[in-house]
């Protein structure tokens, strides 16, 4: 194991809907390494995009911490988080969220930017197997060519982590392992520590670590000893 | 209440911010129709009862003098129903409490009984006892202006004499709802009045014995005026008669109905404009609301709802907001509408106030804004009525980006892709776009209107007073005198310089076109008053030859080296024909001038002067002014430095209500437009900027979008505004023009300036307003849902 990316004690979430309460975190303790591919595996509700929103400086915890190193995410500032995401994070989500006014090549340029030693866009866009598309606009493009241009977009910057929140939910099989290829090509060649969400359990045989969600806790952390490859699997 | 409803009004209660920009502007729309036409209808109808029920003249005419048995002639015309046969004087006045002195005019009243026509009204008082001496009849604005009421005294120089009249009652008449002095541009009762004697005392004191030199007839229903006058002026005409008229050359009718005119103008031009704005915002924001509900809207069919039912829905939804701006708009103006035909009453002397609360007009704007709103809503609505429920349910297919703008990455190293973002934003929708730039841009224009005219005015008072009358004073003498009048003149105290002038009054004509005017000669050596060329040149008028305005110009439609026949009153109306030999440029009156040899040769009088122009030590003024009361043949004295100052005042009073209540109304339309069109792209782009976010933008460089494009809205608004705005104020300066006043065309730069500082501060703001809801956006709940 390398060192600790992320480190989160006793992290606990509760948000109002209406007048009811919701535990979505009920005291999370998790590590996550560098290089590291873990899979955050549970139902709808059981609080994992939750715990992911808030290690990638979107949400803040109720009560807990969280330490990116040896930073202690809890005590941000607003402007703190924003330079957070801007610096470290690339986020990869369900649904896409390309801009639809920018091309590909466009969309990947964005983040370049504001990020501080980024690749080149046209790169990024090799690498996710889409250079000859990359005047096209998202209204031109299949699903899975948006998530992997989102894919693109979220590791031009050479993110230290890649945070992805179902990025093969919105897919049929076959462009979802395309995806999951791409991330593990990533995760291997550039040695990003990458989070995936999901609710498929067939995703959780090409991490390194897989955690298990049910209602505000991880119940089971397991080990995959033997990895698959993306394309060993299907659902 | 229906469910369908309650959505209604949640609906509205998310939305509220929005609607109300909406019904406000609605509501500018609504108050300004109210305002301008009520005041228009309460005007027209306080006027219409005055003159009705104080039998106002609708032909008048003056004389030199004529003999009394010619009464019965001119009362026998037929299809004259009243007459009153008049002596009409000017006079000269020393109030207490002011050297300078006042200008007055003294008009005669039946020895017994009250005038057939042009009756006065009796405010307090008496009118003078038949037989009395000294006693008269005062106008209101005169007296109040001096404090007067009945049993006060005041110095009258008539005639030559200075005679001590006492105030026997206080009136207003039908005839002087508004008057002017000579020489001024606003009116002054301080400094000009007017006074009503028994006919046998004027007689005797200007040497009128069964005579009279002004008649006033009314005349019946079916007769037809001109023949009225062409009879008149027959019997007129060996008794020096000026030529009759109707009520379109009397100064107090054609300034009201100038300043009617004007409101009528209001009434047409500016609800439009806030109308047609408020149009396009519901267009925008059902539009969007529509995009929003369309699963709701397809649900709504499937579940059974008839689209006439789902089509009202969102019509109410509209109607709603329309009843708002035009409740707001309706008490606004009725309160304004009010409050400014009150401020007529002040400034025009109307006995009565009748201020007409139609029902008729509230139902018009109630009318014209629920329409307006439908009209821009119709687009929407239609869209909902036709959508398919099964199409509905789906969300809608992404808007189509390629081809927007160039790919290449050379404009991709030019501009952010922030930028590229907004700026394709802006093309995408070509239509909103420009109309959203278009609303802007009638605020621009709106405000430039309103201060085209500012500038104007101050133009035509700089040309007037400063650059052609220079003059401190003019007196105009009793009779014509001869050139030694002049001489005497330039002897009195404080007199620097006179000039004499000669004026002789006309008929010019050009085929069936004619005008009553006065041909005015001036000295070949004048500098005080100059006649300027329409470049604004000081010009001579050649050895013969008219020289004409070109406002006149226009309206016979002559050019330098055509004929005018010119009618001469005083010379037994001979016709000669004269040709025109410069135009001028003139603002006020119909001036027309010759030289001086020319005219007197004309007129076969010889050498005669009218009166004279005077430059004054201004340490000496009180001299003169003791000089001019005790000089028998001055017959009145208008005051140039004093009328400025005056108008000045009267502008400078108006200009900082003028000021606040334009730039609100610009204020208002440009948040309407700014507010909700912001509302909308941060709605329609909640999900994009919450990427940016989440990407580790800024907030501030994720408001850079929203503001990037409503930036270069903003200011692609101005030049269009300056262009509108251009045009709007030359349509209001040539409405404006009538033989009494006209304007120069004149926008100042500043003016330009001031509009755009004004909305694009208004646009600042309304924007900001907008920006810090980015503040607040949710990323998470905003990344989770689909678009």
């Amino acid at each position: 194991m390398g060192d600790i990316v992320f480190s989160v004690r006793n992290l606990k979430k509760s948000y109002k809907t209406g007048d009811v309460e919701v535990q979505a975190l009920r005291g999370v303790d998790l590590a996550l390494y560098k290089s590291e591919m873990a899979v955050l595996l549970g139902p709808s509700g059981s609080g994992k995009s939750t715990l992911l929103n808030i290690i990638g400086g979107l949400d803040r915890a109720t009560s807990g911490e969280v330490y990116f190193g040896s930073e202690n995410l809890t005590d941000y500032s607003e402007w703190q988080l924003t330079r957070f995401r801007r610096s470290h994070v690339g986020f990869v989500f369900q649904f896409y969220n390309l801009i639809p006014s920018l091309t590909a090549y466009e969309n990947v340029a964005l983040v370049t930017e504001i990020a501080k030693h980024p690749l080149d866009p046209k790169d990024a866009l090799e690498m996710v197997g889409l250079k000859e598309r990359m005047h096209h606009f998202p209204a031109q493009l299949s699903g899975g060519e948006q998530q992997r241009v989102a894919i693109a977009r979220a590791v031009v910057k050479r993110p230290d982590v890649l945070l992805c929140d179902e990025p093969t939910g919105a897919l049929d099989s076959k462009t979802g392992v395309l995806v999951l290829e791409v991330l593990d090509r990533i995760n291997a060649e550039y040695g990003t520590t990458t989070a995936v969400i999901t609710h498929n359990a067939g995703i959780r045989n090409i991490a390194h670590r897989v955690f298990s969600f049910h209602d505000g806790r991880i119940v089971e952390a397991a080990v995959n000893e033997t990895r698959m490859k993306p394309s060993e699997i299907s659902w | 209440m229906s469910m369908l409803d309650r959505k209604l009004f949640r609906d509205l209660g998310r939305l509220w911010a929005q609607a109300l920009a909406i019904a406000l502007v609605m509501a500018c729309g609504v108050a300004t129709l109210i305002l301008a036409e009520g005041a228009y209808r309460s005007l027209h109808e306080t006027r219409a009862a005055f003159y009705e029920r104080y039998r106002f003249a609708n032909v008048f005419v003056s004389a030199t003098r004529a003999p009394l048995e010619t009464a019965a002639t001119i009362k026998a015309i037929d299809g004259v129903s009243g007459a009153v046969f008049r002596i009409s004087k000017p006079v000269l006045l020393d109030m207490p409490g002011m050297a300078e002195p006042a200008a007055g005019m003294v008009l005669s009243l039946p020895d017994f009984g009250e005038p057939d026509v042009n009756r006065l009204y009796i405010r307090s008082g008496r009118l003078p006892a038949p037989g009395s001496t000294d006693e008269a009849v005062i106008l209101e604005s005169f007296a109040d202006a001096h404090r007067l009421k009945p049993g006060s005294h005041f110095t009258a120089i008539m005639n030559g004499a200075r005679r001590d009249i006492q105030v026997t009652g206080i009136v207003l008449s039908p005839e002087f709802i508004y008057t002017i002095g000579p020489g001024d541009l606003v009116p002054d009762p301080r400094r000009f009045g007017i006074f009503y004697m028994a006919h046998s005392r004027l007689a005797g004191i200007f040497g009128m014995t069964g005579a009279y030199n002004d008649v006033s007839l009314r005349t019946t229903r079916s007769a037809s005026e001109a023949a009225v006058i062409d009879a008149v002026d027959n019997v007129l005409k060996p008794y020096g008669g000026a030529g009759a008229h109707g009520r379109d050359r009397q100064t107090s009718h054609t300034f009201l109905d100038n300043e009617m005119i004007q409101l009528d103008g209001m009434a047409k031009v500016i609800p439009p404009i806030f109308l047609g704005v408020a149009a396009f915002l519901i267009n925008m924001i059902l539009s969007r609301l529509i995009a929003l509900e369309r699963e709701q809207i397809g649900l709504l069919k499937a579940l059974g709802f008839s689209e006439i039912a789902i089509g009202l829905h969102y019509a109410k939804l509209t109607l709603v907001i329309a009843a708002l701006g035009f409740a707001v708009g309706a008490g606004l103006g009725n309160w304004s509408g009010r409050a400014l035909t009150q401020l007529y009453t002040e400034f025009f002397s109307f006995p009565f106030l009748i201020f007409i609360e139609s029902a008729d007009l509230y139902i018009i704007a109630a009318g014209v804004t629920g329409a307006a709103a439908l009209a821009g809503a119709a687009r929407a609505i239609w869209n909902v009525v036709k959508l398919p429920a099964a199409v509905a349910m789906r969300p809608p297919a992404p808007l189509n980006y390629s081809a927007v703008l160039p790919q290449n990455i050379l404009f991709t190293k030019l501009f952010s892709q922030l930028n590229v973002m907004a700026m394709r934003g802006i093309i995408r929708r070509p239509m909103r776009t420009a109309l959203t730039t278009l609303g802007t841009s009638l605020s621009v224009a709106l405000l430039i209107t309103a201060f085209a005219s500012m500038d104007s005015v101050d133009s035509m008072v700089e040309e007037v007073f400063f650059r052609a009358a220079r003059q401190d004073a003019s007196l105009t003498f009793i009779t014509d005198l001869g050139p030694a009048a002049a001489l005497a003149a330039a002897k009195m105290p404080g007199v620097m310089r006179a000039e004499s002038f000669r004026s002789v009054p006309v008929v010019l004509r050009a085929g069936y076109r004619e005008k009553h005017l006065a041909i005015t000669a001036l000295d070949p050596k004048a500098g005080l008053t100059r006649i300027l060329d329409t470049s604004h040149r000081p010009v001579t008028p050649p050895p013969n030859g008219l020289m004409i305005s070109d406002h006149l110009a226009r309206f016979f439609g002559v050019r330098p080296g055509d004929m005018l026949d010119v009618e001469l009153i005083k010379r037994n109306h001979a016709i000669v024909s004269v040709p025109v030999t410069g135009i001028v440029q003139s603002y006020i009156g119909l001036e027309t001038y010759m030289q001086a040899d020319a005219l007197d040769h004309l007129s076969g009088e010889g050498q005669r002067v009218s009166g004279v122009w005077l430059s004054v030590d201004r340490t000496m003024l009180n001299d003169l002014y003791a000089a001019v009361k005790q000089t028998p043949a001055v017959a009145s004295i208008a005051l140039q430095g004093v009328s400025r100052q005056n108008f000045r005042d009267t502008i400078n009073q108006n200009i900082e209500t003028m000021t606040f209540v334009y730039s609100l109304l610009a204020v208002i339309i440009t948040f309407g437009v700014v507010y909700n069109s912001a509302r909308i792209q941060l709605s329609e782009r909640a999900r994009e900027l919450a990427s940016l976010r989440v990407f580790g933008f800024t907030r501030w460089e994720v408001s850079g979008v929203l503001l990037f494009e409503l930036g270069v809205i903003a200011l692609a608004a101005q030049p269009v505004g300056w262009i509108v705005g251009y045009f709007f104020s030359k349509l209001v300066i040539d409405n404006f023009a009538s033989d009494l006043f006209r304007m120069p065309f004149v926008i100042n730069s500043s003016t330009f300036a001031y509009a755009s500082g004004v909305v694009l501060f208004a646009a600042v703001v309304s924007a900001l307003v907008v920006r810090r809801r980015i503040d607040h956006l949710d990323l998470v709940r905003v990344l989770k849902t689909r678009e």
